[in-house]
């Protein structure tokens, strides 16, 4: 943003305190809102009691935390086990019977039912968000999402994001970059969502290819031509969903299997799935990936424009570490740099952040999360409502509109005063909370 | 590419076209004394409208020959047939609410028009159609964003999206508002005043304009009835916003529901019933703005066309060119503007082809109606020669609106 148009946006995107180094309290504060969804009363000082270190060491290992009361929880969301295609038998089939049979009441009846879907996944996503102890867990799931974000609006792939977050996303972040892109490579969600799955030999589509070299890899100045998008999209060619059982199939029938040279890389006549496969090693392990990976995740860790060092550093963990993501997160967020005071309260909380975190400061009992859902859309950043490939902003001017903070403060006055139902908000002084919820300072991070 | 004279002269309508009569709004306008701002009200048909069966090319046997079970049938040929406008195009008769505007040339058509990026995806359409930069994926913003940026006396209120999330097409500098519901925008309760000092004035600005102005209390005039359902209550909204006078230049609103793979419907169904629903809430807008119309352009853009083709589902799939329809004061309608590339021969082999590129007609209208003094942040990729526009608006520059004596036959 070149120019300010509000005082308010001073006040957002001003930089924080000026003291060299950050107290206890105030790194403990620090790790909370950027590798958690925002304190909850009494979380500040349980840190400071643990030991900064041990707490964000406990974070990097979430399997090793045992969050019973929330897994419980989930349990009451009966989509949420479910797999693809038994929730396309459940959800689906129905709305496209009644389409075929012309019958309106039965359509909208199915329609209605079929919103269960993404009402469960919006809703556990809250849950976690809000309540789970495995916090930077939850913090990474929303990062990785987004850096893989497949929009819920598009066609069928609301049935599929149950799937794509449980199967796809959520059991990779941990682990190294390559299986993520492979899991994600091979997610009817993504694959529907980015049109890989009706791209074949003689019917191309560039869609995929295009966007995991520019979004999910290299970075849109990767070097790469749309001579090599082309001939990437014809190394995906054939996989696809297998519409029996709702999940990945390679048809080699659909693949083009004549010679192909993507970013330089030969592959004669005759290949057929382990063409994408190399493809998709070569991607993660080039150094513009790891240089658009880690600055990624500074940007969200730690500042809009992270210091350049700072990116080289974690791009060259990245690489070394042959993408492992925990070793490559942890560095983010025990380098010198994000615990500089220069970046501390320097990030403006992105909707998610921000509804999260007021939730959490007032300790409320979330019964029903679909209020917080819709506050979430109300504010901009609907759960799995991102329409582009890019996913949502994490840089701050993105969210500063004036109606935008209007419904932030309006939702502090909901939270706060207890006005959303199947939330409770456990205050004292309602009015006093609302307006520090609504304040300037609590919109960053 | 076939020439539409052609099929003018042949089938005997070419009389049709005759002399220019003045666009009525201007003539309302005329009348009128309100010297309210020039406003752009821009629709987004997000998911791709099939042009094909709103503005059909009933002059065409190709075109009944591609569509076999959903072809709107030529005009007075059967029940539920096209609306002819000009001897080759005919309207789907669910627009039957667009006719009286069409007929009194305050609404005109382009056709064969569209954002000349060869993708087929939605959003990635949509995202090229709303940045304002087809092929370029690093644009920050939206061209209406940089259009309102350009202006030096902006109102808190220039640029409105009733929406909840700013659309791409508004996002950037102007600060744009995007205001789900007028009636819920602004802080509300005792403590309104206690952010406000906590905030500072200005970001409240807009809320308290709004606030003061009151334009919810603005009913519908002139008999306007606006359709329930998301752009009615749009519409309704943003004419609310242009009689408050706050200073309203550029509105937005969405229209969904149109991408029609599988049972579209020809004369009756699923696209029909969209249409009807579209085209009843811009009639109502306009009857409802009256007079005050001559200020307004409304514009409609969706990110491509459909297939020429009908596919097994009785559907259409994602195409290329569509249309664009523009109604208000300003506008020389009663017209279907651009160069029709005919369908015996199609882009990529199945689509209608583009001739007119959508930043043509954004970029005439901005310039000409809104008065944008360059196009070259606006579109910034793009040779802007006004050599080819298509010539859908008069320039609304000084006097506001041609004299009474309008234009001569």
């Amino acid at each position: 943003m070149k120019r300010l148009a509000y005082p308010m946006l001073a006040l957002l995107l001003g930089t924080g305190a000026s003291a060299a180094n950050l107290a206890d309290r105030e790194r403990a504060l620090h790790a909370l809102d950027r590798l958690a969804f925002g304190a909850r009363p009494g979380d500040v000082e349980k840190i400071v009691d643990e030991g900064i270190d041990a707490w964000i060491d406990r974070q990097l290992h979430p399997e090793r935390i045992p969050d019973r009361a929330v897994q419980a929880r989930l349990q009451n969301l009966p989509t949420m086990c479910m797999s693809n295609v038994e929730i396309m038998r459940k959800f689906y089939v129905p709305m496209v019977q009644a389409r075929r049979e012309s019958d309106s009441q039965d359509l909208r009846e199915a329609r209605e039912k079929s919103r269960e879907v993404l009402q469960d996944l919006v809703t556990q996503r809250i849950i976690r968000a809000a309540d789970s102890d495995r916090q930077l867990n939850e913090v990474m799931v929303d990062f990785w999402f987004n850096h893989f974000n497949v929009f819920a609006g598009k066609g069928i792939d609301r049935f599929l994001l149950t799937s794509y977050e449980r199967d796809t996303i959520r059991p990779h972040i941990w682990g190294r970059f390559e299986d993520l892109l492979m899991a994600t490579a091979k997610s009817p969600a993504m694959l529907f969502y980015l049109d890989n799955a009706r791209s074949h030999a003689g019917g191309l589509n560039e869609n995929y290819a295009r966007e995991i070299m520019e979004l999910h890899t290299l970075g849109v100045d990767g070097g790469y031509t749309q001579n090599d998008v082309t001939e990437l999209a014809r190394v995906f060619t054939g996989w696809t969903i297998d519409r029996r059982t709702g999940e990945f199939i390679f048809k080699p029938r659909l693949h083009d299997a004549s010679p192909k040279t993507v970013l330089g890389v030969p592959f004669p006549a005759g290949g057929g799935i382990e063409e994408g496969e190399k493809m998709i090693r070569f991607l993660s392990q080039n150094p513009k990936t790891a240089h658009h990976i880690a600055l990624q995740l500074c940007q969200r860790l730690v500042a809009d424009a992270p210091p350049r060092a700072l990116v080289d550093r974690v791009a060259r963990k990245f690489l070394r570490s042959e993408g492992d993501l925990r070793q490559t997160v942890k560095a983010v967020i025990t380098s010198p740099e994000f615990w500089d005071s220069k970046y501390y309260r320097a990030k403006v909380k992105s909707p998610f952040e921000y509804v999260i975190s007021a939730v959490r400061a007032v300790n409320a009992t979330v019964e029903n999360p679909l209020p917080i859902a819709r506050a979430l859309q109300q504010i901009g950043e609907p759960l799995y409502g991102a329409q582009p490939p890019t996913g949502y902003a994490d840089q701050s001017g993105a969210w500063i509109n004036a109606g935008a903070l209007m419904n932030r403060i309006n939702f502090a006055v909901a939270l706060a005063s207890n006005q959303l139902p199947g939330v409770r908000a456990k205050v004292e002084d309602a009015n006093k909370v609302a307006l520090e919820l609504g304040s300037p300072e609590f919109q960053r991070q | 590419v076939i020439d539409r004279r052609f099929f003018l002269k042949s089938s005997g309508l070419a009389l049709v076209a005759g002399p220019v009569l003045p666009n009525v709004f201007i003539k309302m306008a005329n009348a009128a004394t309100s010297k309210g701002k020039k406003v752009l009200v821009a629709i987004f048909q997000r998911g791709a409208v099939d042009g094909l069966n709103v503005v059909v090319p009933y002059g065409e046997k190709a075109y009944y020959d591609a569509r076999p079970t959903i072809a709107i049938p030529r005009p007075g040929s059967a029940e539920g047939a096209a609306i002819d406008l000009d001897g080759f195009f005919g309207l789907h008769p669910a627009l039957h609410s667009m006719v009286p505007y069409f007929n009194d040339r305050s609404a005109a058509f382009v056709h064969a028009v569209g954002s000349p990026d060869s993708t087929r995806s939605h959003f990635d359409a949509q995202d090229f159609m709303e940045s304002g930069t087809p092929g370029v994926k690093s644009t920050a913003d939206g061209f209406l964003s940089r259009a309102i940026a350009t202006r030096n006396d902006r109102s808190p209120l220039s640029a409105v999206a009733l929406s909840t999330v700013l659309p791409r097409i508004l996002s950037g500098r102007a600060g744009a508002l995007a205001v789900p519901n007028l009636s819920q925008f602004g802080v509300r309760g005792p403590l309104a005043s206690s952010f406000e000092s906590m905030y500072g004035k200005s970001m409240f600005e807009a809320a308290k304009i709004l606030k003061a102005a009151d334009p919810q209390r603005l009913q519908p005039e002139n008999g306007a009835q606006y359709p329930n359902g998301p752009l009615g209550n749009a519409l309704k909204q943003i004419a609310q916003l242009i009689k408050s006078g706050i200073g309203l230049e550029v509105a937005f609103a969405d229209a969904g529901g149109w991408d029609t793979h599988a049972g579209e419907g020809g004369t009756q169904g699923q696209l029909a019933n969209n249409l009807r629903q579209f085209s009843d809430a811009i009639a109502a807008f306009a009857r409802d703005l009256g007079s005050r119309m001559g200020d307004v352009v409304l514009v409609t853009m969706s990110e491509f066309g459909r297939t020429v083709r009908e596919n097994g589902n009785r559907g259409t799939d994602h195409g290329h060119a569509n249309f664009i329809l523009v109604v208000g004061g300003g506008v020389k309608g009663g017209k279907v503007y651009g160069q029709w590339p005919g369908l015996s021969s199609l882009y990529e082999n199945r689509d209608l082809a583009i001739t007119t590129d959508f930043r043509d007609v954004f970029g005439e209208l901005l310039t000409k109606h809104l008065g944008v003094a360059s196009l070259k942040t606006v579109f910034p990729t793009y040779d802007n020669s006004p050599a080819k526009w298509r010539g859908i608006v008069t320039p609304a520059a000084s006097p506001a609106v041609p004299p009474a004596a309008g234009p001569a036959a």
